[in-house]
């Protein structure tokens, strides 16, 4: 049936060619179909009537095909649903294209639909007929209706044809000039789709991604982020001007295009700023750098105190919230971000997310655990809080389980080690024995990393020598013998002890790894060793290929030592090995023999037989298996991978010098120092500047700032409320992006923070509003002055943290009405300024208008109507501007 | 300028071709036979141009390893790169225990597991493996959400939908539409009613009228909902992850909790739910619709919901906070050398239930292999065990506190092996109505924005997550 059906497209051929012919067409099936499917096709296409009736396939394709000429629209559907019934399935429907390709311009929306998802599988095979249906969408792209022209542009750049380039490139370039956000979105998708087609039209598409880019809609900003990473991701210089918006915009894209973003900026990140991280920092990653000029690197920091760009904190700010989303790809991209751009000792905010990340399935658990594992390895404290979280179930699947152990060795340290241990006896007991084994491997690593406990690790690994399970006690030689080599001096009694479980033993690694303790301790145990090698000699031909190239050298290493006892055994083992089937013992032995046995052909060489045999030998290193993933940018393919996967890009290192900051400038209205902390302020809660506290100037910019725009101070300094002036100017230019996105910000998380912060007070306000409801409008209004000397106070500590501001107001808000009443009089010139104020804020307003806070219309302050000013979307405003007035 | 006038005058000229083309349909075929030849020699490079989009193809393959469904966004993958993750499954054993990144010479696999179905991906290029995972149970909650089930017969059933489905969810291997309300009204979901109008009719499933949700500034949300009774519900449930060890302590405990809402308003509504103690949740993700700096500011929840069912929030109480352990287990399972019979005693009382009742209380023990057979006795409930799979299971209903429920009784072992290393470990499921166990608790919910005065509700649940106690 399948090949039938494969080979559909050849019938004709079929019934031309002779049988031999057929199967060489059969066995190249899928070859056939790309390379040569025009040949087919078209005779198909001419013969299709004559199709073979042997194939009964066939003919049930012959009564779709009448269904679809019918004139009856349910018919053609229900042909049209058989038909994409046969393509999901993999079967090939491509003989039916003519009588499908008829129905493109149906009026059926369903039927059509359907006749597109029939188009773009098999267009590409049936080119010429394929271009039958392009002047019907060249219609609908001309639909007064967005959404018709979104899915014209859509299918038509769909349709791999190479032939109607020039038509889509035409398309592409009046979609992006669309009013419609949606259509734009659908361009930026074509884009790919016709680059993928055809690589020359890469200068006129990067000029129709450097237009999309500038779009401010956030509809728009994911796919057309992503068409650039596609085409052009080595022109960064596209990106200057956008960065800013692109930060900003960030929180309120969809969630894909987040993650297609944060990791575009994360690249973008590398290449114009400086490192934040200071001199002497562990990254690996970095070590080249700074080796190579840490000279020059010393010289700038004794000079000056390294200094964040203010658009690096930007897009830190920004992409914080977004650890919050319920989309785990989005929360991994900004743990990435974090760990490749934010200073050490701000990484840590990321934990908590990832961690939570570990609660989802068992797919997202194993790439978070894996990216957390390379990051456990270079920043252990990250982790250690959360060591219980890693902790493993007995239902956990068994790669979840190797991975959370590997995490637990990373993360342990002298002050948990015997917690860990404890758990780790758990796990030994373990039914899954390849479980149970990793475990012994992870106290191995623990044995070794921490050597408080050593000892305690080896003694209990000698106990597990006597366990049932032969997986479990072949493990503990192995480590065993890893551990012994770092401390031989004082194990006698453990290689007796092993030598003793010798008989038991069958898995071939472990009676190597005993065979070769034996050898190399051979004057620890004078009386056993010969014993085994006389044992050994017994089972030599049965045993695997290890065994026998360390019994070879358990022999060699006592004849040197004791040559009295073992020079026979030695001898009859050479001999064994002479003759093995395996070349590798039979050249080994060889060799042995030459090097031990002095004879005359053997030169000089058997004199240093004892130094060579018996020299000291290091210590195996027991480390990570994450080690060397840091090569690769978190969160990839290739990361999860450990291998360099196709189309991956290396993150950069940082510049030395930081390439020009003020290309990133839209308009220079004003320096850029002052420029940028405004506008990240504007999206910034509070709550952040007490995080950050690196910074110093820009801190107290903030804060003077948040007194001047934020709180309804009438008193505020006046260099607050030039930075007010300043940040209306900024917001007044932004705010024509962004309202001409019809208030697109309206989701309302990327609010400016003087607003969150009046919400704040607004909050309180309607609460206490609900309790006095009697109350008119002006009461509120005395609250509100009521709240000017607070607010004074709260800006002259502006460096106070957000805690202590919402305390202080708090008391003011406990404070009984009756001093509020009294300070009515006094505040009469305040609120003079107050509406002077009230232009700026509302402006500020118009920059992010949000239907957020629209509060219960009942009772109102003065500032939450000009707060609610700028609100474009919801009626309510209405209602509030009506209040205002009455 | 000259350059893009000659590019119009071109396209013209294919315009006026094509158009002619295709009104005469029939008769045309052949003499376009010629200009199409020679247009593929010309481009013939193209084909072997690979892109980088995301996802290129999506198979569905059941638990038997039949491929059931394939979708290409791209050029067509031959079925057989499955090969390279059908040999990874043989060597898994477990279903559960695939790798979920695969490599092949020229592809990447990354494969989810769900309702023993697996969704396998295939990929070309660098992409965040997470992306794709991520993506993939999104469709997988679609199909849930579409059909009450994600299972290959509603899926084979439903061919057509799901294929309607996923072209809209991704556009040339990049997601377009993910949220089920803006997919509502592009495709709707099957009812048995509209599947016999349909029949009779010859209507569709398709959505008459266009979205609206894409194209306005609330994406998550369709524009003019209208109810008769406008309903908020909002599930507080509470799972708790548990490790207790032998003894009886606890290793390791933490809570997951969740938010579901079923929303039911007319119009644009703006809620706002507050708590009365938002300081225990530890760590917090969200819906797209709720606001992150009203949270960061206020820690209320401020959002303009989804219609229906939606997830608002998931919250964690890490392991470093005081978590309460409802019941506590007393058992002892041992296995003797001599006769080969093992014993069991187990009985569950409660320990931290804030006064609530305990029920729908389960006990399920993955027995080693060598337990051939049980001869329990149970006070209370019913016990089977599964000889094939090893599954104790004993259900024991509502947890009474004046008489505790204890199973006892003996294990038949299988003669001649020895005994099992380790003692398994219990598993608990239970239920506590009325209670967050964390103590979180919704302390009011306003809504902005409608004038209609709406019903609200909130119910709280606490289960047992992950819940196992060491022996």
């Amino acid at each position: 049936m399948d090949c039938s059906s494969m080979d559909a497209g050849f019938s004709s051929l079929r019934s031309e060619a002779a049988g031999a012919m057929r199967t060489v067409l059969v066995s190249a099936e899928n070859l056939q179909l790309t390379l040569k499917p025009e040949l087919s096709q078209e005779e198909q296409s001419l013969t299709h009537t004559n199709s073979s009736p042997k194939d009964s396939h066939k003919a049930g394709n012959e009564d779709l095909k009448e269904m679809l000429e019918s004139s009856k629209e349910s018919l053609k559907l229900e042909a049209m649903k058989r038909i994409v019934g046969l393509i999901a399935k993999g079967k090939s429907a491509s003989e039916l294209f003519p009588a499908v390709v008829k129905n493109v311009a149906s009026k059926n929306i369903e039927l059509k639909k359907l006749v597109y998802v029939y188009l773009v599988r098999y267009a590409e095979e049936q080119q010429d007929l394929a271009l039958l249906s392009i002047s019907t969408f060249q219609r609908a792209l001309k639909d007064p209706n967005q959404f018709i022209r979104a899915s014209a542009l859509r299918v038509l750049s769909s349709i791999r044809v190479p032939i109607i380039v020039p038509i889509m490139m035409l398309a592409i370039k009046e979609a992006a000039a669309d009013l419609s956000p949606y259509v734009r979105k659908t361009s930026a998708h074509a884009i790919q789709k016709l680059y993928s087609l055809d690589p020359d039209q890469k200068e006129q598409l990067i000029e129709v991604i450097e237009k999309l880019l500038k779009d401010k809609s956030t509809l728009v900003a994911g796919s057309v982020v992503m068409a650039f990473e596609e085409v052009c991701p080595d022109r960064i210089d596209l990106i200057h001007k956008n960065y800013r918006k692109l930060c900003n915009l960030l929180v309120d894209v969809e969630e894909w295009g987040q993650v297609v973003i944060i990791s575009m900026l994360t690249r973008y990140a590398r290449t114009q700023f400086t490192s934040p991280w200071m001199e002497g920092a562990e990254f690996d990653e970095n070590k080249a750098f700074y080796d190579s000029d840490s000279e020059e690197k010393k010289d700038q920091t004794e000079a000056k105190p390294y200094v964040m760009d203010p658009d690096h904190r930007l897009l830190l700010r920004n992409t914080k919230p977004l650890l919050q989303s319920r989309n785990t790809a989005v929360v991994m991209a900004v743990a990435q971000l974090y760990w490749h751009l934010a200073p050490k000792h701000e990484v840590s905010i990321v934990t908590k997310s990832l961690v939570r990340l570990l609660r989802s399935h068992r797919e997202v658990q194993y790439i978070v655990l894996q990216n957390i594992a390379t990051m456990s390895i270079q920043r252990k404290g990250m982790f250690e809080p959360f060591i219980k979280s890693f902790y493993v179930r007995s239902t956990d699947a068994t790669h979840i389980k190797t991975l959370k152990l590997e995490i637990l060795t990373n993360l342990a340290n002298e002050a948990n080690i015997s917690t860990i241990l404890r758990e780790f006896q758990t796990y030994v007991k373990s039914q899954d024995k390849a479980f149970a084994a990793a475990t012994i491997q992870a106290i191995g690593r623990c044995a070794t990393n921490i050597s408080e406990v050593t000892d305690t690790c080896l003694n209990g690994l000698v106990l597990l020598l006597s366990n049932r399970d032969e997986a479990v006690v072949a493990e503990s030689i192995v480590v065993i013998k890893k551990l012994l080599q770092t401390q031989p001096t004082q194990h006698g009694d453990i290689i007796k002890h092993m030598a003793k479980l010798f008989d038991n033993v069958t898995v071939p690694m472990a009676r190597a790894s005993i065979l070769w303790l034996m050898g190399e301790y051979c004057e620890k145990v004078p009386k056993i060793a010969p014993d085994v090698l006389r044992k050994m000699a017994k089972t030599f031909t049965a045993e695997e290929d290890i065994v026998k190239l360390q019994t070879v050298n358990l022999a060699a290493k006592l004849y040197l030592t004791n040559s009295k006892q073992t020079k026979l055994l030695t001898q009859y083992i050479l001999n064994l090995g002479k003759y093995d089937q395996n070349y590798d013992i039979r050249d080994r032995t060889r060799f042995i023999r030459q090097l031990i046995v002095p004879n005359e052909k053997s030169g000089a060489l058997s004199k240093y037989a004892r130094r060579m045999l018996l020299a000291p030998k290091p210590a195996p290193v027991l480390e990570s298996a994450f080690k060397d993933r840091d090569r690769y940018q978190l969160g990839t393919l290739s990361h999860s991978l450990n291998l360099k996967a196709t189309g991956y890009q290396e993150l950069p290192d940082w510049p030395a010098v930081a390439p020009d900051q003020s290309v990133r400038n839209v308009e220079i209205v004003e320096p850029l120092r002052e420029w940028a902390p405004i506008v990240g302020k504007t999206k910034q809660p509070k709550s952040d500047d007490k995080f950050y506290s690196d910074d110093e100037d820009e801190k107290e910019e903030e804060g003077s700032d948040s007194s001047g725009s934020g709180s309804e101070d009438s008193s505020s300094s006046s260099s607050s409320e030039e930075s007010g002036s300043e940040s209306e100017e900024e917001s007044s230019e932004d705010s024509e992006k962004t309202s001409s996105d019809s208030g697109k910000s309206s989701s309302g998380s990327e609010k400016s923070s003087s607003e969150s912060e009046s919400d704040q007070k607004k909050k309180k306000k309607t609460k206490k509003a609900q309790q006095k409801k009697s109350k008119p409008t002006a009461d509120s209004d005395s609250d509100e002055n009521g709240n000017g000397p607070v607010g004074q106070a709260s800006s002259s500590s502006s460096e106070s943290s957000s805690d202590s501001e919402s305390d202080s107001e708090s008391d003011s808000e406990s404070d009984s009405p009756a001093p509020k009443k009294k300070t009515e009089v006094k505040a009469k010139p305040k609120v003079a300024v107050n509406s002077k104020k009230e232009v700026s804020l509302l402006d500020l307003d118009d920059f992010s208008p949000a239907p957020t806070n629209a509060p219960k219309p009942s009772v109102l302050s003065q500032s939450l109507l000009s707060d609610l000013e700028g609100l474009s979307l919801s009626n309510i405003s209405s209602a509030v501007q009506q209040e205002k007035k009455s | 300028m000259n350059q893009s006038q000659g590019f119009f005058k071109d396209i013209q000229i294919s315009c006026l071709v094509v158009g002619w083309l295709l009104s005469n349909t029939a008769s045309i075929i052949l003499s376009f036979r010629v200009w199409g030849g020679q247009s593929m020699t010309d481009s013939a490079p193209s084909w072997f141009f690979y892109s980088a989009e995301m996802i290129h193809s999506l198979f569905l393959i059941n638990h038997l390893g039949d491929i059931f469904l394939e979708k290409h966004w791209k050029s067509v993958i031959s079925r057989s790169v499955c090969d390279y993750f059908f040999e990874a499954r043989e060597k898994a054993v477990d279903p559960e225990n695939v790798p979920p990144v695969l490599q092949t010479p020229h592809h990447y696999l990354i494969s989810i597991y769900r309702g023993k179905l697996f969704f396998l991906s295939v990929i070309q290029t660098e992409v965040p493996p997470l992306f794709v995972i991520e993506f993939l149970h999104r469709v997988a909650d679609t199909f849930q959400d579409y059909f009450g089930e994600c299972s290959e017969s509603v899926i084979t059933d439903n061919l057509v939908i799901v294929y309607e489905l996923l072209e809209e969810m991704l556009d040339n291997g990049f997601p377009l539409a993910t949220e089920s309300n803006v997919l509502k009204e592009m495709i709707r979901p099957p009812n048995i009613l509209r599947s016999v109008v349909n029949t009779l009719t010859g209507g569709s499933n398709v959505g008459e009228t266009l979205p609206q949700g894409q194209l306005s500034n609330i994406p998550w949300r369709r524009a003019g909902v209208k109810y008769a009774n406008n309903e908020a519900y909002f599930d507080v449930t509470e799972e708790i992850d548990a490790i207790v060890d032998k003894s009886g302590t606890t290793v390791s405990a933490e809570i997951q909790g969740v938010i579901e809402a079923c929303v039911k308003l007319s119009g644009m509504p703006d809620l706002t739910m507050s708590f009365m103690n938002p300081r225990l949740l530890d760590d917090v993700s969200f819906h797209p619709c709720v606001r992150f700096r009203r949270w960061e500011s206020e820690r209320v929840l401020s959002f303009i919901p989804p219609d229906g069912n939606f997830t608002l929030m998931t919250y964690h109480i890490s392991s470093q906070n005081l978590v309460a352990i409802p019941v506590y287990v007393k058992q002892s399972i041992n296995f003797f050398e001599a006769g080969s019979c093992g014993r069991l005693d187990i009985t569950i009382g409660p320990k931290q239930t804030m006064g609530k009742t305990v029920e729908d209380l389960k006990v399920t023990i993955h027995m080693p292999k060598a337990v051939l057979n049980a001869n329990l006795t149970a006070t209370q409930g019913n016990y089977t065990y599964d000889c094939t799979t090893k599954m104790l299971v004993w259900d024991i209903g509502k947890l009474n506190p004046q008489k505790l429920p204890n199973l006892r009784g003996s294990l038949s072992m299988q003669t001649g092996v020895p005994n099992p290393e380790e003692n398994p470990s219990l598993n608990i499921d239970l239920k506590i109505q009325q209670l967050a166990i964390s103590g979180l608790k919704v302390s009011r919910l306003d809504m902005y924005g409608e004038k209609y005065k709406p019903f609200k509700g909130v119910k709280y649940v606490t289960k047992a997550g992950k819940f196992q106690v060491r022996t």
